[in-house]
């Protein structure tokens, strides 16, 4: 996911931060301009669009039925697939999802799945046989930095957005029913990612600084200002007492973002 | 499938297999196990027992993936079909494509790149059996296969977990422990260098009881870090008999 920035350009960036400053004007622990819209997608159940900064990120959600995994047969499934769409940057082909795309549906998978934020106990229809499966898609349109808080607000907010279709049951059949009912949720998780240059932690790295960064440390919070998933990436380390400064950035920062979801 | 146990710590503070909550299972290490690889060790974390090889410094297949000013590192963490209770397909899946790009860059830090460029190193991971806690044996041997192959490295990397059990902070989950258990947090450490190369988390806890297990698992590092030199010394002291005889 590489994008050419020249040596100077990394002395600048990485020479602002050590001072304490972005190139684009921000501080250290400021997020790009972030809007969230809801319901753009009508053919979705719920959708969501995400712009931070020039980045951008649509996420469509579907309901089917399904069979529940068998350790857990009373409750319903939730499964996060993610795009690199070929359209949002020149450094994405066509092709079977990569590595990262695994990656970022993961960590996104991760944030809504530990925080517990769908009541899957309610999308179970016959125990055991028969639940509703949540499909969350993210699509990634413009790659300008920090796909993962960008899809992870994104999903949140197409979650919120989602809308689970009435249904009966007759002989065994589910049989929908005109109506719908807003999807059974029970958290707004918000993943913050932090990236380190030397010793310095920024929040929200945007695509040329990501070029920079030693590494990035993502992390999901959930209402509570809990710590519900983590991931760590890149080629670089983190010592124990920047993990804690981590967190501690992302529990005020998740405060933050939670106030862009309608609930 | 084995039955959801209602406990995780009894009344005397033990574990389901006896352990204390700051107890590791038992480790086991060997290096240059395999003969074809330049580097490879073999890891037995409780019932874990994984190998991993690396091949390597050399010329990058396909070659455009080579990069002018350093040494490409590419990593493959695989599963084998009976490793697990109900049989895996062998088709790589989405976790272990995240599990290869995660184990890599935690190892990354810990090789100077610089020093091979256009060339490439591949790690090879094959996990025969899992206990829960298979990414960090994974890093554990891989780095010791590294060090095998004699590539300079700054440190080497050691993992281990540490996670919530019923209401406890825990070193080291196993398998039931890490199904059934709060959380999970796998660390990987470059003891002399105090640089964490990998952190993950999955469960709920709260940012002291996050601050508790990160510092858990690393003392758990240091522990394991111990048997990974010890493991080092024994193979070459080995040479060294072959060689004197």
């Amino acid at each position: 996911m590489s994008t050419l920035v020249t040596r100077v350009r990394q002395r600048q960036i990485g020479q602002l931060i050590d001072a304490g400053k972005r190139l684009d004007g921000r501080g250290l622990g400021d997020y790009r301009e972030i809007k969230v819209e809801q319901g753009i997608i009508e053919r979705a159940e719920g959708s969501a669009r995400v712009l931070l900064g020039k980045t951008e990120v649509l996420v469509g959600t579907k309901i089917e039925t399904g069979e529940p995994f068998p350790d857990t047969p009373n409750e319903g499934v939730q499964t996060v697939n993610a795009e690199l769409v070929p359209l949002a940057s020149a450094a994405f082909e066509p092709g079977p999802p990569d590595e990262n795309s695994i990656e970022l549906a993961r960590i996104v998978d991760r944030g809504i799945r530990e925080s517990k934020a769908i009541d899957t106990a309610k999308l179970c229809i016959e125990a055991g046989k028969k639940v509703f499966v949540v499909f969350v898609d993210v699509y990634v349109l413009n790659h300008d930095g920090n796909l993962i808080d960008a899809s992870a607000l994104a999903a949140v907010a197409a979650l919120l957005n989602t809308k689970m279709p009435n249904y009966e049951i007759k002989d065994g059949e589910v049989i929908l029913k005109a109506g719908y009912t807003p999807l059974p949720m029970k958290s707004r998780p918000i993943t913050v990612t932090l990236g380190k240059i030397g010793d310095k932690l920024i929040v929200d790295p945007w695509l040329e600084e990501e070029q920079i960064i030693d590494a990035r440390l993502s992390i999901a919070i959930n209402d509570d200002g809990n710590i519900c998933a983590i991931q760590k990436g890149g080629s670089g380390y983190f010592t124990p007492k920047q993990i804690v400064e981590a967190t501690k950035i992302a529990r005020e920062k998740a405060v933050e973002l939670r106030k862009k979801l309608e609930w | 499938m084995s039955e959801k146990p209602e406990k995780l710590i009894d009344k005397k503070g033990l574990r389901l297999d006896g352990r204390k909550i700051d107890e590791l299972r038992p480790v086991k290490i060997e290096v240059g196990v395999l003969s074809n690889a330049d580097g490879s060790a073999y890891i037995e974390h409780g019932k874990n027992k994984i190998l991993a090889a690396v091949f390597g410094p050399r010329e990058m297949h396909p070659k455009h993936l080579s990069l002018p000013d350093r040494m490409v590192l590419r990593c493959r963490y695989h599963m084998a079909p009976f490793s697990v209770q109900e049989r895996k397909s062998p088709a790589p899946s989405r976790r272990e494509v995240e599990l290869s790009k995660v184990i890599r860059e935690a190892l990354e830090p810990a090789v100077f790149v610089e020093y091979y460029p256009r060339s490439g190193i591949d790690i090879f991971v094959e996990v025969l059996q899992a206990d829960g806690g298979t990414r960090c044996a994974s890093i554990t041997a891989a780095a010791l296969a590294i060090a095998d192959a004699g590539i300079p490295m700054r440190d080497l990397v050691v993992a281990c977990a540490a996670g919530k059990i019923d209401d406890k902070v825990v070193l080291d989950l196993m398998d039931t422990e890490d199904k059934v258990g709060v959380a999970d947090v796998p660390v990987a450490f470059m003891p002399n260098l105090n640089a964490v190369t990998l952190l993950q988390m999955d469960g709920i806890l709260t940012p002291d009881e996050f601050e508790s297990a990160v510092n858990l698992a690393i003392e758990g590092c240091k522990k394991i870090y111990a048997l990974q030199k010890e493991a080092l010394k024994t193979k070459y002291m080995n040479t060294k008999e072959e060689v004197e005889e």
